[in-house]
Formats: C-alpha cells, sequence, structure tokens
C-alpha cells in the first residue's frame, strides 16, 4: 500500500493538475502537486529504511497487463534496495524541485502545466525504478522520455526550446530502438522478461550463440550490449550526448531533475539492475568502460569552455555519467549505484543554484557577463561552493574527511585502478581518464564559480545592481540538497561501497564483480545465507582477489598511496589552474582563447559533433524523409489513395451532372429511347424473357 | 372499303408520333408541348376505344372516359404553372427554360 501511495501519488497529482487546471487554478495545481510528491518522499524514507536497513524487500503485484501465449507482462513494484535507493532519489529530488519552482516559475503563465509535467515526469521514473520485469521498465523508460521532451519543449514559443525538445526525443529514440531489441533478444533466449527468471537463466545461457546481423555472437554479449544502446541513449553517452547540452532549453529546474539527478541516470539505473546479464558479458563490459571512460573524457574537455552556466553543468553531468558507466563497465556496480546517489545531490544543487544565479541576474545565462556576485548572493554563493566542492570530490585521502563526490567519486577510480591491478581490460585506462577528467572536473567547476561569484561584475551595470538574493521557496531546497551534497557520501559510503555492502545490497546487483559461480547472486531477493558465504568465500581466497579489494578499499590497505592521492592531486591541480587563469590573470583565458585556433574552437564547439551529425546524418535523413513525405505520401499514397478517388468521384459528377441540360425536350427525347428501347426488349426477348 | 381495327390503329400511331415530335423538335413555345402531350393522350384514347369495340369490353371506353378526365386536369394544371411561370420570367420560350441544369 505505501508502495502504491509512493508511486501513483505523481501520477495522481499530474492527473488532477493536468487536466483539471480550470478547477485547480494555478495555485491549487502547485499545492497539489506539492503536497503529493512531499508525501511521496517521506514515505519512500520510510520505505528506504525498511527495505535496505530492515530488510523488507518484495514485489507488490498491481495487475495483469498482458499475456499473449508465454508473453506476459505484469505490473508490479519490486521492492529491493536498489530500487530503494532510487525511490529515495528521485522522490526527494523532485519533491525539492517541485518547491523550488514556485520561486522559479512564479511569473510562468502556464504554471500548472508545468507542475503537471513534473509530476507525470516522477511518475514514469518511478514506474521505471520500481519495475519488476523489462516490459515495465520500458514503459517507464518511454514515459520519462515523453515528459522530458514536454519539459524540455515547454516554452514551447522558443523555436530553440523546440528544436531541443525534438532532438532530445529523436536521439533517444536511437538509443531506445536498441533498448527494444535488448527486450526482444531477451525474450527470445529466456522465453521470459521478468527479471527474476531472466537473471536466474543468464548462467544456463552463457554458451548460447547468435545471428546476429550475419555475425556469430555471444547470446548474453549481444543482450548486453543491446540494452547498453538503450543506456547510452538515456544517459548521453558519447555519440548519443549531443541532445543534452540542448536540452538546457528548457526550465532550470526541470535540467535539475531531469536532466541531472534522475531520467539520465536511468541509464547506469538499467545496467545496475542488469548486473546479472552484464557481469556475464565481458566485452560489453568492456565496451561501456571505453565508452563511459570516453564520455568522461571527452565532456570534461568541452566543458572546461562553455560560457553558458548551465551549459558547463550539463556538460559536467555528462561526464559524471561517464564516470559512474566506467564503473559499471568494471563490475562496480555499486560504487556505480553510490555515484548516481551522491551525484544526484550535488548536481541538483549545482543547477538549482544556477538557476538561482540566473533569476538573480534577470535571465541571463551567460559567465562572462557575470562576475562579482557573491555579495550579492551569499547564500546562493556558499550553495554553490558546497555543490563545487562535492562534485570535485574534496576530502582528505585516508579520512573520513570530505564531500560526498569525494568519497563516491575516488571510490571508481580506486577501483578502476584496482580493476587494472587485477587484470581487467581497460581499468587502467578508465584510472588515468578518471584521473585527468577529475582535474578538468575541477577546473571547469571553479571557472564556474570564478566567472559568476568572483572578480569585477562584466555585465551591465543595471542587472548588478538589481541582483538580490532569491526567494526562500528556492532556498530552502538548496539548504536540503546541500545538506546532502555535503553529508551522503561520509553517512552511505559504508552501506554502500564498504564493508556493509554485501548487507545493505542484499544481492539487489551484484556487487562483487568477480564473485565465483556458485556465489553470484541470481535474483533480487536473494536468501539472506548467501551473502555469509560470499564473503567467506572471499577472505579465504587468494588475498590479490581484487572483489576484496574493492570491499575493503575504503580504507586503503591495498592500494598504494599515490593512487590513493592522484584523484586529490588532480583536484587541486584544477583548482590552481583555475585560480591562476581566472583571479590571479583575469583576462588571460579570453586571450588565450582568442589567440587558440584549434583546440579552443575545437572545444567550444563541441568537437564538432553537431556539424559533423548534422552532415552525416541529420541533412541525408530529412532529404529522405522530405523525399517520402512530398513523393511518398504526398504523390503516392494521398495522390492514389484519398485524393484519388476524390477526384475521380468529382469528375465523374461533373460528367454525370452534364446529362441534366434542363431543357425539356432533352428529356422528353430520352425518355422516348428510352421507352423505344424497352418496347424494343419486350419484343424482341418476349415478356418474362424466354 | 370498310374502315377497320388497323385503320384506327395507324391513325392513333399517326397521332402519337406527331405528338412525340411535337414535344421534341419544338423550340419554340411550351403551349406547344402542352397541346403535344394532349394529342399523344388522344391517340392513346382511340386505341382504347378501337379496341373496345372490337373485343366487346367495355372496360377499354371506360378507361378512355378516364384519360380525358386526367388529360383535362393535366391541361389545367400544365396552363396554370405556365401562366405562373410567364410572370416571374416573362418568357415562356421552351430554349429558356433550364431552370433544373445540373
Amino acid at each position: 500500500m505505501m508502495y502504491l501511495a509512493i508511486v501513483f501519488l505523481p501520477l495522481l497529482a499530474a492527473a488532477v493538475a493536468g487536466l483539471l487546471p480550470k478547477i485547480t487554478g494555478h495555485l491549487g495545481a502547485q499545492i497539489i502537486t506539492t503536497s503529493m510528491l512531499v508525501v511521496s518522499a517521506v514515505l519512500s524514507l520510510y520505505a528506504f529504511y525498511d527495505v535496505a536497513y530492515l530488510g523488507h524487500e518484495q514485489t507488490v503485484d498491481i495487475a495483469r497487463w498482458f499475456s499473449i501465449g508465454a508473453f506476459e507482462a505484469s505490473w508490479s513494484l519490486r521492492i529491493d534496495t536498489l530500487t530503494a535507493v532510487m525511490l529515495v532519489v528521485v522522490t526527494f529530488v523532485s519533491c525539492l524541485v517541485h518547491i523550488y519552482s514556485w520561486g522559479y516559475m512564479a511569473d510562468d503563465p502556464h504554471k500548472s502545466r508545468f507542475f503537471a509535467y513534473l509530476s507525470l515526469f516522477t511518475f514514469a521514473m518511478l514506474m521505471l525504478v520500481t519495475a519488476d520485469n523489462f516490459m515495465q521498465i520500458f514503459f517507464g523508460w518511454e514515459g520519462v522520455g515523453l515528459s522530458s521532451y514536454l519539459l524540455i519543449g515547454f516554452w514551447y514559443k522558443k523555436p530553440a526550446a523546440n528544436a531541443a525538445a525534438i532532438k532530445a526525443f529523436v536521439t533517444n529514440r536511437i538509443g531506445d530502438f536498441g533498448f527494444a531489441l535488448g527486450i526482444m533478444a531477451v525474450f527470445v533466449i529466456f522465453g521470459s522478461l521478468s527479471f527474476d527468471t531472466v537473471f536466474a537463466g543468464v548462467e544456463g545461457k552463457s554458451d548460447l550463440m547468435f545471428q546476429f546481423l550475419g555475425l556469430q555472437v555471444g547470446a548474453i554479449e549481444l543482450v548486453a550490449f543491446l540494452l547498453f544502446i538503450g543506456a547510452m541513449g538515456k544517459s548521453a553517452q558519447f555519440f548519443l550526448h549531443v541532445w543534452l547540452p540542448d536540452a538546457m532549453e528548457g526550465p532550470t529546474p526541470v535540467s535539475a531533475l531531469i536532466h541531472a539527478a534522475t531520467m539520465v541516470t536511468a541509464g547506469v539505473f538499467l545496467v545496475v539492475r542488469c548486473a546479472p546479464i552484464f557481469d556475464a558479458a565481458p566485452f560489453t563490459s568492456g565496451f561501456i568502460t571505453i565508452i563511459g571512460a570516453l564520455t568522461a573524457f571527452f565532456a570534461a574537455t568541452i566543458g572546461l569552455v562553455q560560457n553558458d552556466i548551465k551549459r558547463v553543468i550539463a556538460y559536467s553531468t555528462c561526464s559524471q555519467l561517464g564516470y559512474m558507466f566506467f564503473a559499471a563497465g568494471l563490475g562496480m556496480y555499486n560504487v556505480a549505484m553510490f555515484h548516481l546517489f551522491t551525484h544526484a545531490f550535488f548536481k541538483a544543487l549545482l543547477f538549482l543554484g544556477a538557476g538561482s544565479v540566473i533569476v538573480g541576474m534577470h535571465h541571463e545565462q551567460d559567465m562572462r557577463k557575470m562576475g562579482g556576485l557573491w555579495k550579492k548572493m551569499p547564500l546562493t554563493w556558499v550553495f554553490m561552493l558546497a555543490g563545487t566542492l562535492a562534485l570535485t570530490g574534496f576530502g582528505i585521502p585516508g579520512t573520513s574527511f570530505g564531500f560526498s563526490g569525494f568519497f563516491s567519486k575516488d571510490a571508481i577510480i580506486e577501483g578502476a585502478w584496482m580493476a587494472g591491478d587485477a587484470g581487467k581490460s581497460f581499468g587502467y585506462l578508465a584510472f588515468w581518464v578518471g584521473v585527468i577528467a577529475a582535474l578538468m572536473t575541477s577546473f571547469y567547476s571553479w571557472r564556474v564559480i570564478f566567472m559568476t561569484f568572483h572578480g569585477k561584475p562584466n555585465g551591465d551595470d543595471h542587472t548588478f545592481a538589481h541582483a538580490k538574493e532569491s526567494p526562500f521557496s528556492m532556498m530552502l531546497p538548496l539548504t536540503m540538497l546541500a545538506a546532502g551534497a555535503i553529508f551522503a557520501g561520509v553517512v552511505f559510503k559504508s552501506d554502500f561501497v564498504g564493508s556493509k555492502s554485501a548487507d545493505f545490497w542484499r544481492g539487489s546487483t551484484v556487487v562483487e564483480g568477480h564473485a565465483s559461480a556458485e556465489t553470484k547472486p541470481h535474483g533480487p531477493i536473494e536468501t539472506t545465507a548467501h551473502v555469509p558465504a560470499k564473503t567467506d568465500a572471499h577472505a579465504s581466497d587468494e588475498t590479490k582477489h581484487e572483489a576484496v579489494k574493492k570491499a575493503d578499499k575504503s580504507d586503503g590497505h591495498h592500494v598504494p598511496t599515490w593512487v590513493l592521492w592522484s584523484p586529490f592531486v588532480a583536484m587541486s591541480l584544477g583548482f590552481v589552474f583555475a585560480w591562476w587563469l581566472y583571479i590571479r590573470h583575469a583576462g588571460l583565458a579570453q586571450k588565450w582563447a582568442e589567440q587558440s585556433r584549434f583546440l579552443h574552437p575545437f572545444l567550444y564547439n563541441k568537437w564538432y559533433f553537431d556539424e559533423l551529425y548534422d552532415f552525416l546524418l541529420v541533412k541525408n535523413i530529412k532529404r529522405f524523409g522530405d523525399w517520402f513525405w512530398k513523393i511518398g505520401d504526398q504523390k503516392m499514397i494521398d495522390g492514389f489513395g484519398p485524393n484519388g478517388f476524390a477526384a475521380m468521384t468529382t469528375a465523374f459528377a461533373r460528367r454525370a451532372a452534364r446529362l441534366q441540360t434542363g431543357f425539356v425536350y432533352h428529356y422528353a427525347f430520352l425518355m422516348l429511347i428510352g421507352l423505344v428501347g424497352f418496347t424494343t426488349w419486350v419484343i424482341v426477348r418476349g415478356v418474362g424473357g424466354h | 372499303m370498310e374502315i377497320g381495327l388497323a385503320h384506327y390503329m395507324a391513325v392513333a400511331a399517326i397521332i402519337f408520333t406527331i405528338g412525340i415530335f411535337g414535344i421534341f423538335v419544338n423550340r419554340k413555345n411550351v403551349v406547344i408541348i402542352l397541346m403535344s402531350v394532349e394529342l399523344i393522350l388522344l391517340s392513346v384514347n382511340i386505341n382504347f376505344v378501337a379496341f373496345s369495340y372490337y373485343l366487346n369490353d367495355l372496360a377499354g371506353q371506360v378507361f378512355a372516359l378516364f384519360i380525358l378526365t386526367v388529360a383535362a386536369a393535366e391541361a389545367a394544371v400544365g396552363l396554370a404553372i405556365l401562366v405562373v411561370y410567364f410572370r416571374n420570367r416573362g418568357d415562356i420560350s421552351v430554349d429558356h427554360i433550364n431552370l433544373m441544369k445540373g
């Protein structure tokens, strides 16, 4: 019952606010949606405690969706630790974003629509994270895609927003196509879409080969690969990342909720949820590692030079998602989840802080026109600092002092090194990319702070003079997110990735990457009997075994000190660079950018991905679509179909009408002809037709 | 020469043909059409009466009376329509009556 309330209250709120705006009015819609979300968030917190610490996993059956032969799909909520974590993230951030939107969207004439969309999104996301089978997860997957489209294009009078919404939707379609194929492949191989059945069956199918595109590939590899294509689209990974920066055309609360904290992490969630499949697919995992590392690096380089405050944070999101993916690709599913968890807090904090700045600057997003704002907006400044420290992973290695990003990101980087040490493919690569990206992360994050809050005011004096702190409704969510950004890491470290992780996850995902076959968790609700067996097996295993080190790595026993400190050094270097370029020698960066012929334009234009895609794909597909539209559809289908029939009927009718001359003698003549004809017929054939 | 059934029928046929041609060869006056219709009806009457006599069946003559009645009524209605039509359009030339043109 509680879980039903968590999931369906947002739907109810969306329905009321969206379908009955005349009755509720703007204020009513705001109150209904926000209060439902608050209830949902509070219940989620309790559910998190209940499931993760008291161990009350369960599956709530709602209804059967459809059943065609062996193809069955049901509506049911699968509540395990993984779901509970996502429930907290989604409802908590969504609830805060609802509150924040009271202030941010105060002047918007379509508030009830906005809040309805937000709640609808929350519902779809909750459906996604509570899914019990691939069909339901696909439902949620498409639902969040739809609401993302609606919210990016919320300001529908802005052409850029419409274009961005379409871009996001179409790019996601490519990923979803892969995802759909993956689901079909799952059904073909396992004969079921239920997670339990599929995960339990992975082992038995490891030798199964599959014919795909003329290649002989392992069935599990193929499934994993196709599912990952879906994840790439949703989580804006390299090649399919192009929509995420453009999605910043939407209102800032949307960027915070959908394009930072929740929806874009759905891909990571999918990989973590399907960990048993990915764990059995080493090649695909390697591919995930490469794509993740590439994204982490590439997005960070672009983030270095962007001037739009939201775009920098968007690329940062993209980059952090890359971290999560290479962590998952290296088998550290729980670490990926941990980073997802902390990232949701500090990235939402950064976005909402940026939104506060944007409101304060009267909807100015260009950082070159900001500066010196810290005196005007001290609270926002403090919150942004907290978010930045969390994002850059500030903390002292080896101690429990640090912001949330410190624990999760360093866990990923160290884990990558250990994976490399254990001979896992691309482990070292991921480690180095992680460190370099951490340096860049630190640089661009501090660049945002310095350009926005420090230095001389660069905008016009009027705007600066009128810049002021945002209202309470916007500060309250920031406060709570800042608390999350600061403390989420230290509080939950041992549960998510530390010594208590096996107890915490309880088999809802694969915690030890290389658990031996008989101890590998299969179901979501694994009997606790497996857990001690697992740890025992590892304790007695050779000490070099990576899994053990992973479990212990928070203590730093098996990791060389330099590895431990490398993210810290990278972070400090990034900070120093940013300080040197933007505070010490303010203006120098500008000069370098102008002098640079190749590197700066290359980065500023996002590696020319948009241009490349435009040249290779978009233009041709547009031409192709144009042909289908004008020749195929208009000329052929419409021409021979409805329009053709209409034209024929008209022509025939016109001819028939011409018979009606209106002259009496014509009619009389025709009557006579008819009479003569009829008489002739009767005379020749005889009456009765003998 | 004895006048027989064939003669009556010949006369009737001739009158009928004149009536038919009167309808669609005439391009001038609607009144002529009405007159032609009368001719056609009369030719039919001649046939009825002739057969009635030769077959010794009075039904034919009764029918002829009916037809006369109908013809009178038709002429009256037709002329009435013509009068009204003329009043409205000031012209009853057949060539100009084509309001029913499709």
